[in-house]
């Protein structure tokens, strides 16, 4: 077992743990601290797919994560004011149900991220961060702009969601479906990661023209990678947005794009937990440093700043070192 | 819709084309230059306009504003190049994003801790103020018309720079081979500096200028610097000429697709329908154009790489 093994099976312990101890204690603010954290790395996993393995900077990973917000606050609208979503060509209605609004992010943000991906893998590079942060903005207008869902102000949803066979309106019910989503995306990428397609992409990272000289396509192996990233960002949308009951075009921000490629730094890119001790350690920033100071993002941007000129490999990679890069 | 209304607008989109030229060139140049993504050129817009602000409200003379404005976004991008930036040369683009975005929440944040999180406001000086008549009886606000001029001015110094001037000569050359010109006992540290200060003043004067008509506040450079982004993208990284030709182009589409959009929208459906869904495709035009301009020529409009 490698050091970072252990950090890995240390951070998971943390995620079982401290929720426990929240219960035990009647600390339910601990609870929505954990799922926010939880559902933040899911959505970080999913970035890591295209950025880490693939090595795609997109700056745009807020479009899929609001879009996957949107998924759950149209449907979940349209059932608490019982009109049809749609009525022709056939009937759509709205859903309170979280595996079909689940499913609805996943193909919403998956079809997104096809057509951005077509248009934004036809370069490389700056132009590739800057098409994908300008694609996030368009559709952050586009959200604010469509009234009928709220336009600014955003959608809010009065009763949480359900889930056959569970009370998710319990914090900690909620959390473990959370968790549960979070350990299936880890395995999907760890999988992926191993598969001959991973590696292929991992290839066409390093070096593209020695993977197209045995045959394979690098444009469609990022293509792929950045569907399936969206498509999990999307997910954590939708969980997102049912955590605060509420949508608003901020999902969409520039910032929020940001702030999902913050998580994965900070836990070290390329690596498989590295999101989600970013997660982790962001939300925890966020709660401590954000009581001592209101301004507390100047902190964040000197830690930021710091891991990124002296600390390449996040946080994980300080402590278990490098040798799990193999670039 | 009157051909006055059709006039004024095409002068309100040159207008905010200009001020984006003025963005768009610094970064386009620091990026030809030393090939980085500059994500904090934002602030430096935010950082000259709260400048301006700041002197002009102490002073009373928005001329002094306007140099504190360019001495104190230059002295800023100068800085920040010493201190950070020249140790993100060498490194790949993902640390470039996130380092420059580190300093965005550094800068807004500090401004914010400076100034409070309430806009500042910054008047027109009474010189420029008020309508001037122009030629076919079209009344337009003086200062509007003046950063068209100014902005144009700057684009023609900036050209003169480049290609007449000893410093111009060693842009040039350092966006073709920075080997060659260290080799040639050029001080390519000192030029690195000196091409940041230049794009950290243009942005700093253009956050001023712009300062006049909106309010300066925290977060007001980032929606400006992302239009920039779309602005290089079509022109082609690394154009001067690009970014001005994108830069017009967007700021035209932006500004007539938002008051004529809607109206083609009323021939196909009711008033109310037509005015949200109007500005919906009105706010998402320009990306429409820059997604085209992709299809077409990956490389942008003048692009000399991908």
């Amino acid at each position: 077992m490698t050091r970072e093994t252990y950090v890995n099976a240390f951070t998971l312990a943390l995620f079982v743990a401290i929720p426990l101890w929240a219960v035990v204690a009647d600390e339910p603010f601990t609870i929505t601290l954990m799922t926010r954290a939880a559902i933040f790395a899911i959505a970080a996993v999913g970035l890591n797919i295209a950025l880490g393995l693939g090595g795609l900077v997109s700056l745009g990973h807020a479009v899929f994560f609001g879009l996957g917000g949107y998924s759950m606050g149209i449907l979940a609208y349209h059932a608490q004011t019982y009109m049809s979503l749609a009525e022709w060509p056939l009937l759509i209605e709205g859903t309170k149900s979280m595996p079909v609004i689940w499913l609805t992010a996943i193909v919403v943000s998956s079809l997104a991220a096809l057509v951005i991906g077509i248009l934004s893998l036809r370069t490389a590079g700056v132009y590739f961060i800057m098409i994908t942060l300008a694609f996030g903005q368009m559709f952050f207008f586009f959200a604010i702009s469509w009234s009928e869902y709220g336009g600014e102000d955003g959608l809010s949803i009065y009763v949480r969601n359900g889930f056959p066979g569970l009370n998710t309106l319990d914090p900690i019910q909620f959390y473990g479906l959370c968790l549960g989503l979070l350990c299936l995306v880890l395995a999907f990428a760890w999988r992926l990661a191993n598969s001959p397609f991973g590696l292929a992409l991992n290839a066409a990272r390093q070096a593209p023209l020695r993977v197209e000289t045995v045959g394979l396509d690098p444009a469609r192996l990022r293509l792929v990678a950045f569907v399936l990233s969206g498509a999990i960002a999307g997910l954590a949308g939708a969980l997102f947005a049912d955590l605060n009951r509420f949508v608003s075009p901020v999902m969409f921000s520039w910032q929020t794009s940001g702030e999902i490629m913050i998580f994965v730094i900070l836990g070290g890119v390329g690596r498989l937990f590295g999101p989600v001790v970013g997660a982790l350690v962001f939300v925890a920033l966020e709660h401590w440093l954000g009581g001592l100071s209101e301004f507390w993002h100047i902190y964040l941007g000197l830690l930021l700043l710091l891991i990124v000129l002296f600390a390449r490999g996040g946080l994980i990679g300080l402590v278990a070192g490098r040798e799990a890069v193999h670039d | 819709m009157s051909l006055i209304l059709l006039i004024e607008q095409i002068l309100n989109g040159l207008q905010f084309g200009i001020m984006l030229f003025l963005m768009a060139a610094g970064l386009t140049l620091i990026f030809g230059v030393m090939g980085l993504i500059n994500l904090a050129h934002g602030s430096l817009y935010m950082i000259g306009a709260f400048c301006a602000a700041a002197v002009a409200g102490l002073t009373g003379s928005f001329l002094l504003g306007l140099i504190a404005a360019l001495a104190g976004a230059a002295l800023a991008g100068a800085l920040v190049e010493l201190v950070v930036i020249r140790r993100l040369y060498r490194k790949d683009h993902l640390d470039q994003v996130l380092a420059t975005f580190a300093l965005i929440l550094i800068f807004s944040e500090g401004t914010r801790w400076l100034f409070g999180s309430f806009p500042l406001f910054l008047d027109v000086p009474d010189y420029l103020s008020g309508p001037i008549t122009l030629p076919g009886g079209i009344q337009y606000p003086l200062y509007r018309l003046a950063l068209i001029v100014i902005g144009l001015a700057v684009g023609l110094g900036l050209y003169l720079l480049i290609s007449k001037t000893r410093l111009g000569v060693q842009i040039r050359a350092g966006e073709n081979d920075r080997e060659m010109i260290a080799a040639l006992g050029i001080d390519i540290a000192k030029l690195y500096t000196i091409v940041f200060a230049l794009g950290a003043a243009l942005a700093g004067f253009a956050g001023a200028l712009v300062g006049a008509i909106q309010s300066v506040q925290v977060g007001m450079g980032e929606p400006v610097l992302i239009m920039a982004f779309v602005v290089i993208v079509i022109g082609g990284i690394g154009s001067i000429k690009g970014a001005l030709i994108g830069a017009l182009l967007v700021g035209l589409t932006d500004t007539l697709g938002g008051i004529f959009l809607p109206e083609v929208m009323k021939l196909f459906f009711d008033p109310s329908t037509a005015t949200s869904v109007g500005s919906s495709l009105a706010s998402m035009a320009i990306y429409v154009l820059m997604a085209a301009v992709l299809v077409l020529k990956p490389a942008g409009l003048f692009g000399a790489r991908a």
